[in-house]
């Protein structure tokens, strides 16, 4: 049953005393309890997308030597709070050449279309606004909007940068949906449904009941849709559409004040998006480790909201880290040129997501779920999945203790920045 | 109301919310954010020239191209995510082999329609005039 549906109907009969079944008002409390879950939703994405351009300023520092923001609030924490106001109070111009509706409307799409996942993104057990049962389609299609959004931008502005941007940044995201599709349809095969819920639910707390763990083809796929949902996000090194460096800042060029913050609060919440759906579809999303669905639907009272909160917890630490990584990996690697960019997309990623797909297809006809070959192959995998974290890790610590040691070297004294010290 | 129904008026909301909260923020913006008028604010950027001409011309033909070759993609991938959704379930029905023949016939076709691009060259940004294959495509 749906969420606002049960939270109505328990409101009504509190409320008014009435059987909701039958009263008139019944869809109107439905309605407005959908739009404040909205807005709620809407300030999720907002304390989450501020902050994190922060979190992002100050790992950049760290990675580049520098400081990063550090003046507004204890060590810089309210930066994103004044980079909004000030964005807020700056004039809204529109190049008298342009095409205005066009042009003014194009903030709206591209928001709406990385808003409207948020309506079937899966929170925790169940924090979910609608269990769609064609979640995965959904999804796909309403990113769509930010394409359309992000070349009604660069037609619209009548200005050449905007334009190359737009057309360009058309180019990468309808390419790189071709194997976000493919490789989140090797979940599909696995799990049987389209709902994101019910992939959750065909996964397990414990790691090796995780869908990337389940077979070799599958940890291929995520690492296959984690590299194309990076493209689909805009971010380095697939940050193609505003190449700073070549097309001034592509689609946005013209775009001031509110409306330019728009199309950057799309771009950071859509870190969370990529983060959440690849934690949904390949890391066990808000499964519990040891706790199974069933225990938490017979829970009563506050055990039941314990458990809620707690797979709401898992949820959010699990899509952090991923986001973490997201943001380290814009650090360290360089930009793609444009022809590299449909050369890694349409002749490496789109044919492995295809062999991804008969792989698992083949799999799931040879070895049945549960048999011993299934398990054995589960360990496997995580075992490979655990080699490559910490070799990941073990990199990034000996990459500190070198920065480390030549800091001393060169001025005789300990680092100026610590390890713990956040970010 | 069936399920469905109240399913599918969640996500229109939620649009609705999206729109409502970017209008809100235009619209309050606009009491407190200046409006001064400067014909050098009109001009569009281009590095601090004065623009010349519209950025409405004609384009690079392999961006359309590109995008013909998503259309028959997406139009796949529309079709095939339905039957990929059953496989399973036709798999413990003990229909298994029916289902990968469905899901492989689709995606073959798909394999044979990328070789396609691929052979023809479609796939390549970076392009030589002199190639005579390409040169006939441009005629």
């Amino acid at each position: 049953m749906n969420i606002f549906q049960s939270i109505g109907d328990q409101l009504i009969g509190w409320l008014f005393e009435v059987d909701p079944a039958t009263w008139p008002y019944t869809y109107l409390v439905y309605a407005l309890l959908i739009a404040l879950g909205g807005g709620l939703t809407f300030g999720f994405v907002a304390i989450f997308a501020g902050p994190v351009t922060w979190v992002e300023r100050r790992v950049a520092g760290r990675m580049m030597s520098r400081i990063g923001p550090n003046r507004v609030g204890p060590q810089g924490v309210l930066q994103w709070l004044c980079d909004g106001l000030k964005c807020w109070m700056k004039e809204d111009l529109v190049p008298a050449c342009a095409d205005r509706p066009l042009f003014r409307f194009a903030p709206y799409l591209v928001f709406g279309g990385m808003f409207g996942t948020f309506a079937v993104l899966p929170f925790g057990a169940n924090i979910v606004a609608t269990e769609l049962n064609v979640g995965i389609l959904y999804l796909l299609a309403v990113t769509g909007f930010v394409v359309i959004g992000m070349l009604m931008a660069g037609w619209g502005s009548n200005s050449k940068w905007a334009m190359f941007g737009g057309i360009r940044s058309a180019a990468q995201l309808v390419s790189y949906e071709i194997p976000v599709a493919f490789a989140l349809m090797t979940v599909v095969l696995v799990a049987g449904s389209m709902s994101l819920q019910e992939l959750v639910l065909g996964q397990g707390g414990m790691p090796w009941e995780w869908f990337v763990f389940r077979n070799p083809f599958l940890f291929a796929a995520f690492f296959l849709f984690f590299t194309a949902a990076i493209a689909e996000g805009n971010r380095t090194p697939f940050d193609l559409p505003e190449a700073e460096s070549e097309l001034v800042a592509g689609y946005n060029v013209e775009y001031s004040g509110m409306r330019y913050l728009f199309f950057m609060f799309a771009e950071w919440a859509n870190l969370w998006v990529m983060s959440a759906i690849a934690t949904v579809a390949f890391l066990g999303g808000w499964q519990i480790p040891g706790v199974s669905p069933e225990v938490i639907a017979a829970s009563e009272g506050w055990t039941f909201v314990g458990w809620q909160a707690l797979s709401v917890a898992i949820f959010v630490a699990k899509a952090s880290v991923l986001v973490f990584f997201v943001i380290q990996l814009r650090w360290t690697l360089p930009r793609l040129r444009i022809d590299q960019l449909m050369v890694t997309c349409w002749k490496y990623l789109v044919p492995l997501s295809l062999a991804c797909i008969l792989g698992v297809l083949v799999l799931m006809l040879l070895i049945p779920e549960g048999s011993l070959v299934d398990m054995l192959l589960r360990v496997v995998m995580l075992a490979v999945g655990l080699a490559i974290a910490i070799t990941y890790l073990r990199k990034v610590r000996a990459t500190y203790l070198a920065t480390r040691e030549t800091y001393r070297n060169m001025e005789g004294k300990d680092q100026w920045y610590p390890a713990y010290r956040l970010p | 109301m069936e399920t469905a129904q109240l399913e599918f008026s969640v996500v229109l909301i939620y649009l609705l919310v999206s729109m409502i909260v970017v209008f809100a923020a235009l619209l309050l913006g606009r009491f407190v954010r200046p409006k001064v008028h400067d014909p050098e604010k009109d001009t569009v950027y281009e590095c601090g020239e004065r623009p010349i001409g519209g950025a409405w011309f004609t384009f690079n033909p392999r961006f359309y191209l590109l995008a013909l070759v998503f259309i028959v993609f997406d139009v796949a991938i529309a079709l095939v995510f339905p039957v990929a959704t059953v496989v399973r379930d036709w798999m413990v029905a003990g229909d298994g082999a029916i289902a990968v023949l469905a899901l492989l016939s689709f995606i073959v076709l798909l394999v044979f329609g990328l070789a396609f691009v691929w052979g023809h060259g479609n796939l390549d940004w970076v392009r030589d005039i002199e190639d005579p294959k390409a040169a006939e495509e441009q005629s």
